[in-house]
């Protein structure tokens, strides 16, 4: 169990471009605490690019390889396979995608990845759409989101498909450790990629990360939404480890509406 | 060591020579017997390398480029659709400036559906900033693959090369080659080590964004370093020449070029068939010659202007078609020989699409067309040379 008193004040991401209370850049700020500088960070051309590693402000104090937006999981491979023949033990490499980079365009990969068995970890930093474009919907929407693909109309009610179940496609590739994550469980979250960490082979980690403005809500909100998305029920906290899969209980669940009504992306919803 | 080998077991010695450290591959027809054989190196021990199975071509490019920025030697090979698919990775490693090999057995593209040999999957990725060269043999296979390591890790040049060889005519055709000694070969390709790598002491950022500001200056330097290569690419071919006795020119290979009035320019191959139709028609009398042209990417205009300045009219064949215009390589030539004060005429031909044989009857009649124009000229006739295709 990670205690956050004992994390380390050391900062291994700072200086981003990201927009005020980003939910993903918290995801990856508070992953490499508990992952520290012995890491290499494999990313696409995403939000999480755009906002840190535009030349010449690097934000990353540990190496970063970019690739193109369908590779994370691949080149992920090649730089576990290189660091290997380099005889560099003990760096941990860690593919970082958002949600259209792992459950859309970057699937392919993650899965062949995956299915090498390859040593890493991969954490999809989810916030439900494709923000770095301008909110475009991805398999990871939610059922009636508003994006500007999935538009309130006359006729249009939002995203028409519930979200894709990421967490059983990596659970079904035998992969020895799996879970979902929120930011605003943060204790929660860090164990998970510690437990990550330790896993000989692949390690998948989709951690729930509110977009202020793709969804559509004060800045200051965004742990709040993180919490609130388990509370309600949206976003279960899970983990497949040894090929069992184990949801956290929520003992007072909090009605949806709360999770919803705060958000523009849901306020066609009836009450 | 001389071995019975064909083009692509070829560049598979070469691979295994050059001592690549991590080979990604998908198989793709006609260039999987490359990577298989590799994979048997791996299997019976006498080669040391990681080979990652990849789900994809795109995949096997991301890997490379992963393992090529850790510091390593890499390797892949592709054809055709397999080519295509890549396309997104190419610019994505030249513009990183990560050194490596690929080599491309040429295939066309569908569709129609496809397996022979054309240069249209090649061709088509020439503005990706990856060199492109393009060999005659088997033996020039195995060796330009060993010229290529050395100069894409060029300080001064630092970008991919593909070596291309012609599907089936070369990748599974037969020849005697003469394999190097592994010793004679570290001598020629020292490991490669490269001055930027993924480091935790040395965190760099690999394939940065760049905005308007600075991106431009990204690619001037890409520019630089390609027009660069040319001079490289001659003198790591002289530098191969010191070590095992085989050179090929450096960037384009003359055959009876400085007295031709007709003069043939063709890639990869043809060439071969191409010189006993200039050696059977020399015989006749008559002056023609032959350039191949193996670097294709940088283009060697310098060179090409050298050697065809005195021909009369310059005969090119394509294995290629950039559709709506004519085929890539006339363009090309008539672009390179734009500024001579005296210009030769050129004709464009196609053919060899789909692995369509490009017989010595077919040259042949290439050479009599363009030497009948040259004796109307003569004549004092003014008419425009129409090249053909190949239906």
């Amino acid at each position: 169990m990670v205690k956050i008193k004992e994390l380390p004040d050391v900062e291994l991401v700072q200086g981003s471009y990201a927009c005020a209370g980003c939910g993903g850049i918290l995801a990856v700020r508070m992953a490499l605490k508990v992952l520290g500088p012995e890491t290499v960070i494999v990313t696409t051309p995403s939000c999480l690019l755009g906002v840190t590693t535009f030349y010449p402000q690097l934000a990353f104090k540990v190496p970063c390889v970019n690739v193109t937006f369908p590779s994370t999981a691949a080149a992920v491979s090649g730089v576990v396979a290189g660091l290997k023949c380099r005889g560099k033990k003990g760096v941990r490499v860690v593919g970082l995608a958002g949600d259209g980079g792992t459950v859309d365009i970057g699937l392919q990969a993650l899965s062949g990845a995956i299915e090498r068995g390859d040593n890493f970890i991969f954490i999809c930093y989810d916030n439900e759409a494709y923000m770095n474009t301008g909110v475009q919907r991805s398999g990871a929407t939610p059922l009636g989101a508003r994006t500007t693909t999935t538009p309130v109309g006359s006729v249009g009610r939002g995203e028409e498909r519930p979200k894709k179940d990421m967490l059983g496609i990596v659970a079904a590739h035998n992969i020895p450790y799996a879970a979902t994550a929120s930011i605003g469980y943060p204790q929660d979250y860090l164990t998970k990629v510690q437990k990550a960490m330790q896993v000989e082979g692949p390690a998948y980690i989709q951690v729930l990360s509110p977009c202020p403005p793709g969804w559509g809500y004060p800045s200051e909100l965004t742990v709040k939404l993180a919490r609130l998305a388990v509370q309600t029920g949206q976003w279960p906290l899970a983990e497949y480890e040894n090929g069992r899969l184990t949801v956290k209980e929520i003992a007072h669940r909090r009605p949806l509406r709360d999770y919803l009504a705060p958000q523009a992306r849901f306020a066609h919803l009836p009450g | 060591m001389r071995a019975y080998l064909n083009g692509n077991e070829a560049v598979a010695a070469a691979v295994r020579l050059a001592r690549a450290e991590v080979v990604a591959a998908y198989p793709i027809t006609p260039q999987s017997t490359i990577v298989e054989k590799i994979a048997e190196y791996i299997a019976d021990g006498s080669m040391e390398a990681d080979y990652i199975r990849v789900e994809s071509e795109h995949a096997a490019l991301a890997a490379c480029y992963g393992s090529a920025v850790t510091g390593t030697r890499v390797f892949t090979a592709t054809s055709s659709q397999g080519l295509a698919y890549m396309f997104e990775m190419l610019p994505y490693v030249s513009g990183c400036r990560v050194p490596m090999v690929m080599a491309v057995a040429n295939r066309g593209l569908a569709a129609p559906w496809t397996i022979w040999a054309d240069h249209q999957d090649a061709i088509a990725c020439r503005d990706t900033g990856w060199i492109q060269l393009y060999v005659e043999t088997a033996q020039e296979a195995l060796d330009t693959c060993l010229q290529a390591y050395k100069i894409a890790a060029h300080p001064e040049v630092l970008t991919p090369v593909m070596v291309c060889l012609d599907g089936y005519v070369l990748s599974h055709t037969e020849e005697i080659v003469d394999v190097p000694d592994q010793e004679a070969v570290d001598r020629f390709l020292p490991p490669y080590r490269p001055e930027y790598s993924v480091d935790t002491q040395r965190p760099y950022v690999f394939g940065v964004g760049a905005g308007p500001d600075l991106y431009p200056a990204f690619k001037y330097y890409q520019q630089q370093a390609m027009l660069r290569a040319k001079e490289v690419i001659k003198e790591v071919d002289r530098e191969f020449q010191a070590h095992f006795q085989r050179s090929y020119g450096g960037l384009v290979d003359p055959y009876y070029c400085h007295d031709a009035a007709v003069v043939l320019v063709v890639m990869g191959a043809t060439a071969g068939t191409a010189r006993e139709v200039v050696d059977y028609l020399r015989r006749q009398g008559e002056a023609v010659g032959l350039l191949r042209l193996r670097s294709f990417r940088p283009f060697p205009v310098e060179d090409l202007r050298a050697a065809l300045t005195r021909a009369r009219v310059v005969a090119v064949l394509d294995r290629d078609c950039s559709f709506g215009y004519e085929g890539v390589l006339a363009t090309e030539i008539k672009a390179a020989l734009a500024g001579l004060p005296v210009q030769p005429q050129v004709a464009g031909f196609i053919g060899g699409l789909g692995g369509r044989d490009i017989s010595q009857e077919d040259l042949a009649g290439i050479f009599r067309h363009c030497l009948e124009a040259v004796r109307r000229q003569d004549r004092g006739e003014k008419q425009v040379i129409n090249g053909d295709w190949q239906k």
